[in-house]
């Protein structure tokens, strides 16, 4: 078989069995794109209700989903617009415009995502009385390998955590990567964000002293990823800032939302 | 017939590809800490190792023997890609779970040692069959680590509660040892253990024996 030793036939047999592969891989890519993105569209959606803790697996996703209001807020202003069609709008791809978000001053920037869009879509979960019950805000921002992306949920006081949660990061598993741990995300719950209208929530390394003054505004960091602790407590201090949902959430405190 | 049938049950007990070859043992350890995971990681290695040992097999007269290796990698590659791919599409839970796994199937040296030392040499058919019969080895050793991982770790089997554990009322205090990767090294241990005992023609030759002692006069 000295034959297949040429340089014709090895550059032949190179070129074609590349272009068949890449005929193959890019068929199944297309195909089954439209099912990948519902099934990402669904985890988004779980992770929205888990960050909530409203997850309850006997009821399909999309049908626990379908009660909660979904809601556009304006980040300049704090209030709700109707500005953007929250089915369409792509919080990622709207940081990248430069019509759809404002660039931050690394003072500002402490999440390091430096863009920040003048819109974000939340998630109210209401009681029977037409009140709020749990506030869903989207956060992200960079820890160690990359930006992680999740949902923090607080309570109808606007002030009191009722959960957190990524549904997209590249930490290292087994320690950034805990932040995916179920006892270390049930932490957060009951946390306090305010403290007299001062943003005193914060991860700290090591553990909280559960009798120490502040306690509440404090939870534990996660042992071997002091940059992801880090990250994650910049990325929550930021949205819940001045520059994230703050004005928001007094604005619908004082119900001028 | 008889031939075809040897090819596909050999690996599973006589040439294991685990416990003989000592192949894949890094995804082995990695995957099977849950019984569902490893059932997904079985059957996307045996499809892959199938289908690799197929194409390589029927091309294997025109590969040129200086840029073979990279020629079964790129097949290889793109099945993985597929597999991913597809998994992504109908298991997104398990995808997630597996991450990297599924990936790094490519580096899996069952894979590519099957490629190299029978599909190259086999024709389709035959190849095929030798690549789920590994497939199977595979996985018969995966399962069986991670029946006892998951079953002693949490005390469930498939997310199904078998003993009831401490933390939710039961009796059974789970061993957290077995959900850490160094478990699976003491159970495959184990299990090439107990596969030798009963088959002997498996215990390799020692590489030397120890001499009898020198006797305390000769030193002087």
């Amino acid at each position: 078989m000295s034959s297949n030793d040429g340089i014709k036939k090895t550059l032949f047999v190179a070129f074609a069995l590349c272009i068949v592969c890449s005929v193959i891989v890019s068929t199944a890519a297309v195909v089954l794109k439209p099912a990948q993105e519902a099934n990402q569209a669904l985890d988004r959606k779980r992770n929205i209700l888990a960050a909530a803790g409203m997850l309850d697996d006997s009821m399909s996703v999309e049908e626990q989903f379908a009660q909660m209001t979904t809601r556009v807020v304006d980040l300049r202003t704090g209030k709700f617009t109707d500005e953007v069609d929250p089915s369409s709008y792509n919080e990622r791809k709207a940081a990248k415009d430069a019509s759809l978000s404002e660039a931050l001053s690394s003072e500002e920037d402490i999440a390091k995502i430096f863009r920040r869009e003048h819109f974000a879509v939340v998630y109210l979960a209401e009681d029977a009385q037409g009140g709020v019950e749990k506030i869903i805000l989207p956060i992200r921002g960079y820890g160690l390998w990359g930006t992680l992306f999740g949902y923090i949920a607080l309570e109808g006081d606007a002030s009191t955590v009722a959960g957190i949660g990524f549904y997209e990061h590249k930490e290292t598993p087994g320690l950034g990567g805990e932040v995916d741990n179920p006892r270390w995300k049930a932490l957060w719950s009951g946390k306090q964000v305010y403290e007299d209208g001062e943003l005193e929530l914060e991860v700290v390394k090591g553990t909280v002293d559960p009798s120490a003054t502040g306690a509440q505004y404090q939870v534990d960091g996660l042992a071997g990823a002091t940059l992801t602790t880090r990250g994650v407590s910049n990325l929550v201090q930021y949205w819940l800032g001045e520059g994230g949902f703050e004005p928001f959430l007094n604005n619908l405190k004082s119900g001028e939302a | 017939m008889g031939s075809i049938k040897e090819t596909l049950t050999t690996p599973i007990f006589k040439d294991n590809p685990i416990a003989l070859q000592i192949l894949g043992i890094c995804s082995a350890l990695a995957v099977t800490s849950s019984m569902q995971v490893t059932l997904v990681m079985c059957v996307a290695l045996t499809t892959v190792v199938a289908f690799s040992n197929l194409g390589v097999s029927l091309i294997r007269k025109h590969i040129p023997g200086s840029i073979r290796i990279i020629v079964q990698m790129i097949i290889i590659a793109s099945l993985v890609i597929v597999v991913d791919q597809v998994l992504k599409a109908y298991a997104y839970a398990i995808s997630k779970q597996l991450s990297v796994f599924v990936g790094l199937i490519i580096t899996n040296c069952i894979v590519m040692g099957r490629a190299e030392a029978f599909a190259m040499k086999n024709p389709p058919l035959p190849s095929f069959i030798d690549g789920v019969g590994n497939g199977l080895g595979y996985s018969v050793v995966l399962i069986a680590v991670a029946f006892f991982r998951e079953l002693f770790g949490t005390g469930k089997l498939l997310g199904i509660d078998i003993l009831p554990v401490v933390t939710e009322g039961g009796w059974y205090v789970p061993n957290g040892l077995l959900l850490l990767p160094p478990s699976a090294f003491f159970l495959i241990g184990g299990f090439i253990w107990v596969l030798r005992s009963f088959d002997k023609k498996q215990v390799e030759e020692p590489d030397f024996r120890i001499a009898k002692h020198t006797v305390a006069k000769e030193g002087v």
